[in-house]
């Protein structure tokens, strides 16, 4: 397909009836044809995306060594991250990814109701995955779990004992405002265009107005599977503390670690730290531990439940500080402090867990901009479809911004897997 | 002389140089997807020990590449667009390379000294 063929294009009449001279109208000036137009934008398109992965690559690094340095960190933490709305998510983008190649495929055939159907699709998607993104933010805000940067005290303000849920509905409240504005702002234009009759701009409104319900769908749907886990990450709260209170019991008797006598307990621990049972079962192992005093069964470790694998870290602490509280000499590794606060400190401080949620919202947050990006051209994308723009010679902005689009989708594809289904 | 018309008919004008993707194919590439991403889901269940990075990472591969060559057409493409995205995935692997390789070369000092040390 050359794109030399000047001699035959000059004189080349399409029907079109917008042409000055020889260029149709879509055909900017300094290019000779359609072709060479739509390849010169779809080569600097292609090398605005290496940028992208490029930029991208750097915040992967960044996870990649930490993960590396500290794998437990990892494991414990992705606990907090909710794998069924990550996959909802996935799910979510991948099919805005069908129809935006759906789009592009309209777009080339001038198709243009279903063109501006395929746009309004993708855009729908994309409120969908904010709504959720909104829910998943609001919910760790709420929990205390925020990004390093605004720690006080450079601890994380998340204690598991004390879990707040209360501040969450006001985060989500406040992140949702923009959109509620823009789609009310979308409606009064929708019915300003039912009512003036103006069919271009109705079949603009439309979709945008659908596209912006669509977050509060998303919203609606991570509510609904939150409050699923809620109680899931109630129980992991629970054994945590509990983990912490036989810490503390550990160092008041200062006896041998007998792991053997703490199956029993440590069993009883587990089954009861359900969600109900959570504060109760506290105070049952404080009473049961200072009440027995004997060296027997004072210092229990509770045994690794199989969904807090983050635990494991904490239980080598509590070993080895029996060791050298028997006045053994233990071998410094990783994590080991004489300190007693230490195991509490170890995981929920700025240099551990803060690490990992620093990670996490700078590569999400920084994804869901590009989302929002794309958000705002894929609008301009279906204003300029409403009003049929796009032409069997003249796809490259559909084109161009459905690469750009699948960009986002594969980031988040790489996203998924390695920060969402850590084991 | 209108070769084609925008009304819809398909006339075949020598000049088209769209390819535009048929929609089974469409649909196809995005039930695969579908299908790798819940056996992504399916795999982190099992423990693959040290390889659980590894396998990830190749289910992610794969479902990157059908992404890349089927909904950005670039199997259908001009190869030098080919050409420069590999060329940037090269990029990110001396990136990701050279600075893992280089982290292994400093001890661990980040670990607070315990009281048998001080």
């Amino acid at each position: 397909m050359a794109t030399t063929e000047l001699a035959e294009q000059v004189h080349h009449t399409d029907g079109h009836g917008d042409h000055h001279g020889d260029h149709p109208s879509f055909l900017a000036h300094h290019f000779d044809t359609p072709e060479q137009q739509y390849d010169s934008s779809k080569l600097g398109m292609w090398l605005f995306l290496v940028t992208e992965v490029l930029f991208f690559s750097g915040l992967f690094c960044a996870y990649a060594l930490f993960r590396y340095l500290r794998p437990e960190v990892f494991e414990g933490c992705s606990e907090f991250l909710n794998t069924k709305l990550g996959a909802i998510n996935t799910g979510v983008l991948l099919f805005s990814s069908l129809t935006m190649a759906w789009a592009v495929r309209c777009a080339q055939l001038e198709q243009h109701k279903t063109l501006v159907g395929m746009l309004g699709a993708t855009l729908s998607c994309a409120l969908i995955f904010l709504g959720v993104k909104a829910i998943e933010y609001s919910h760790k805000f709420g929990l205390g779990l925020v990004p390093p940067g605004f720690l006080p005290d450079d601890k994380l303000d998340y204690d598991p004992a004390h879990l707040l849920h209360g501040n969450s509905t006001l985060y989500l409240v406040w992140m949702s405002v923009p959109f509620a504005v823009i789609l009310l702002g979308l409606v009064i234009w929708y019915i300003v265009a039912l009512t003036g009759r103006n069919k271009v701009h109705l079949r603009m409104a439309g979709p945008l107005v659908v596209a912006f319900a669509c977050y509060f769908v998303g919203i609606g749907l991570g509510m609904i599977l939150e409050s699923g886990e809620g109680h899931h990450e109630e129980s992991h709260a629970s054994v945590a503390a509990v983990g912490g209170e036989h810490a503390e019991a550990g160092h008041v008797d200062g006896a041998h670690a007998n792991d053997h006598a703490s199956t029993t307990e440590g069993g009883e621990d587990h089954a009861a730290a359900d969600a109900a049972a959570a504060g109760t079962a506290h105070a049952d192992v404080a009473s049961s531990a200072a009440a027995s005093g004997s060296p027997a069964s004072a210092a229990v470790v509770p045994p690794v439940p199989a969904e807090n694998p983050g635990i494991e870290a904490r239980k080598k602490v509590l070993e080895q500080q029996e060791k050298m509280a028997e006045g053994g000499v233990a071998k410094t590794s990783a994590g080991v402090v004489a300190a007693v606060e230490a195991p509490q400190k170890l995981v929920f401080d700025k240099k551990t867990a803060g690490v990992f949620f620093g990670i996490y919202y700078c590569m999400t947050g920084i994804h869901a901009i590009h989302i929002i990006a794309g958000i705002i051209v894929l609008t301009w994308l279906v204003v300029r479809s409403a009003r049929e723009e796009f032409k069997r010679q003249y796809f490259g902005p559909v084109d161009n911004v459905g690469l750009y689009w699948h960009i986002v989708d594969l980031i988040w594809i790489y996203l998924f897997p390695l920060l969402y289904l850590i084991r | 002389m209108a070769l084609h018309s925008t009304s819809g008919a398909h006339g075949h004008d020598p000049h088209d140089f769209a390819h535009p993707f048929p929609v089974w194919g469409l649909l196809a590439v995005f039930f695969v997807l579908v299908f790798l991403t819940i056996a992504t889901v399916a795999q982190s269940r099992f423990d693959f020990g040290s390889y659980e990075v590894l396998v990830t990472m190749v289910i992610a591969t794969i479902k990157a590449s059908l992404v890349v060559l089927f909904f950005m057409h670039m199997a259908f493409e001009k190869s030098y667009n080919a050409l420069i995205f590999v060329s940037s995935l090269l990029f990110v692997s001396l990136f990701l390379g050279f600075t893992l390789m280089d982290s292994q070369t400093t001890k661990e000092t980040f670990e607070v000294k315990s009281a048998a040390d001080q």
